[in-house]
C-alpha cells in the first residue's frame, strides 16, 4: 500500500492529463458553493472520504483498521437503554427529507433507509444499494450488544466499515439521539414490523 | 396512483411488487409515446431564429463545433474543444457562449433563468431541446484527441468518483454497481458504456414530475442535492467534465432524445 501510494506521488506530474487528488478537491472547492444549508466546504474531503476516493474503497487492512478506530472515537453512545418507539423509528426510515439545500434547518429530517434497504416485509417500494434488513431483530435478537452494534453503525457507520457507502447519519447531524434510538427500535423490537 | 395502491391491498405482496413493476413499465412506455418535448424543440427552434440583444442577432450562426450554423447532429459530438474560447464545452456553456458573443447579451442576463418550472420556463431548456432534436439518431462521438479533451475526460472521471459531502456520496455510490436502485427507482451504471448509453442518450428529457423540459446540466445539478453536496456551478468546469466522462463513456450509441422520464 504505501509502496503503491508512493509510486502514485512520482508517476503523477508525468501523467498531465489526470489530476492529483488534491487539485480535484481544489476544483470542487473552486466550482460549488453554498446553498440553502448546504456549506461550500461539504465539497471538501475529510480523511474517509479522501482515502476511499483514491484507493476506489479499497484500502488496505492497516489503514482501514485505523480509519475505523478513528471514526469510532466520534461516535457520543448514550447513557442508558438505546431502545426507543418502533413506530416513531418507521417514519424516519420512511422519509428521505433533510440535509438537501432545498430542506430547513428546523423541520425533523428522515434517514432515508427504505431508499437503500429492504426492511418491513408489506413496505414494497424500498432500494437494493444496502443489505435487506427484513427481520433483523428476529435474526439477531434485541441484546444490549446487538442495541449498541445498531446504533453504533447508524450513527457512524465507517466505524465498523471505514468505506462503506452508508452516510454517518449521526456524526453528520443528519439524526439526532433520540431518532436513532427509534430506529434502533424499528429493527430490534419483536412487535416491529421489521420483525413481523 | 390510487390504482396502484388498491392492487397492492388486494393481492399477496410478491404479486403486488410484480404488478406495481409492471404498472411502472407500463406507464413509462405511454410517457414514451407522443412526448410533450416536441413542444419545447419547436419553441426552442423559433427562439434560435429570433433576433434579440444588443446586436439584434439571432442563434443562428452560433459554432456548435461543426461551423456557424450547423446544427444537426453537433450535440452528438459535445462537449468538445473550442479554440476561440480555449476550453472544453458542453451544450449549455456553448450556447451561452454564442449569446454572449452573437447577440451581444451580458452574462449575468443570460444566466438568469437557467432552470425553469410550470410557470415560468427557462430559454436555456428551449434551446436545449432544439439542438438535441436534431441530433437525433446520430451515434454518440464526443472526441477526446485534443489534449484539453483528454484532460477534461480524466477530470470527468475523477469528478464521477469523488467521495464528499455530508453523506459520503459520489457518483457512483449509487451509479457504480449493476442491478441496483434507490426505492422502486432503477439506477444505470453510468461509468460502463451499457448503462452510460442508455442514460445519457434519452437525456436532456421531459420530465413529467416537473412539466418541464430538463437540461444535463440539471440532471447533474439535482444529483449533487440529493447528494447532500453543496451546488454545482452552472457550466462549470466540473460540471462539463463530468458531462463529457459520461459522454465518451457512452460512444456508439445513437441519440435518442430528448426522451421522457418519470
Amino acid at each position: 500500500m504505501r509502496i503503491l501510494l508512493f509510486i502514485g506521488v512520482l508517476t503523477a506530474p508525468l501523467a498531465l492529463a489526470e489530476p492529483t487528488a488534491r487539485e480535484v478537491q481544489d476544483i470542487h472547492l473552486r466550482d460549488f458553493h453554498s446553498k440553502g444549508i448546504v456549506k461550500k466546504e461539504a465539497a471538501a474531503q475529510d480523511a474517509v472520504q479522501r482515502i476511499c476516493t483514491v484507493t476506489n474503497d479499497r484500502p488496505g487492512a492497516e489503514i482501514a483498521k485505523q480509519l475505523e478506530a478513528d471514526q469510532m472515537k466520534t461516535i457520543a453512545f448514550p447513557a442508558g437503554g438505546l431502545m426507543g418507539d418502533w413506530k416513531r423509528g418507521e417514519d424516519i426510515a420512511q422519509s428521505g427529507r433533510g440535509m438537501t439545500w432545498t430542506d430547513s434547518a428546523t423541520a425533523p429530517n428522515g434517514g432515508s433507509c427504505y431508499n437503500c434497504h429492504q426492511m418491513a416485509a408489506k413496505e414494497i417500494s424500498y432500494g437494493t444499494l444496502g443489505p435487506s434488513l427484513q427481520g433483523f431483530g428476529k435474526k439477531r435478537g434485541g441484546g444490549a450488544d446487538t442495541q449498541k452494534y445498531v446504533y453504533g453503525k447508524i450513527y457512524n457507520a465507517k466505524a465498523y466499515n471505514a468505506c462503506s457507502q452508508m452516510p454517518r447519519l449521526g456524526w453528520s447531524g443528519s439524526l439526532t439521539e433520540q431518532q436513532i434510538k427509534d430506529l434502533v427500535a424499528y429493527l430490534l423490537d419483536p412487535a416491529s414490523p421489521v420483525n413481523q | 396512483m390510487k390504482g396502484l395502491a388498491l392492487l397492492l391491498l388486494a393481492f399477496p405482496l410478491w404479486a403486488g411488487a410484480q404488478d406495481a413493476k409492471k404498472e411502472i413499465e407500463k406507464y413509462q412506455q405511454m410517457l414514451g409515446e407522443g412526448s410533450p418535448a416536441e413542444l419545447w424543440e419547436l419553441e426552442g427552434e423559433a427562439l434560435w431564429k429570433k433576433a434579440q440583444g444588443p446586436k439584434n442577432a439571432s442563434l443562428e450562426k452560433c459554432d456548435l463545433g461543426g461551423g456557424p450554423g450547423k446544427v444537426a447532429g453537433a450535440y452528438a459530438r459535445l462537449p468538445r474543444y473550442f479554440k476561440d474560447t480555449d476550453q472544453v464545452q458542453d451544450l449549455e456553456s456553448r450556447l451561452l457562449t454564442c449569446m454572449t458573443a452573437l447577440q451581444g447579451r451580458d452574462r449575468a442576463e443570460t444566466t438568469k433563468r437557467l432552470f425553469g418550472n410550470a410557470d415560468r420556463p427557462s430559454e436555456m431548456e428551449y434551446l436545449v431541446a432544439y439542438v438535441v432534436g436534431q441530433a437525433r439518431g446520430h451515434k454518440m462521438a464526443a472526441p477526446v484527441s485534443h489534449p484539453k479533451e483528454r484532460a477534461s475526460y480524466e477530470l470527468g472521471k475523477k469528478v464521477f468518483f469523488y467521495r464528499a459531502g455530508n453523506w459520503d456520496f459520489s457518483c457512483a455510490s449509487c451509479h457504480g454497481e449493476q442491478d441496483k436502485r434507490i426505492r422502486m427507482q432503477d439506477l444505470p451504471v453510468l461509468s460502463e458504456p451499457a448503462g452510460a448509453q442508455k442514460a445519457y442518450t434519452t437525456w436532456p428529457a421531459y420530465r413529467v414530475s416537473n412539466s418541464q423540459l430538463k437540461t444535463m446540466q440539471w440532471r447533474i445539478n439535482d444529483c449533487y442535492r440529493q447528494m447532500r453536496f453543496p451546488e454545482p456551478e452552472f457550466a462549470s468546469e466540473s460540471t462539463i467534465a463530468l458531462t463529457h466522462y459520461l459522454a465518451v463513456t457512452a460512444k456508439g450509441a445513437p441519440y435518442n432524445g430528448p426522451g421522457t422520464k418519470r
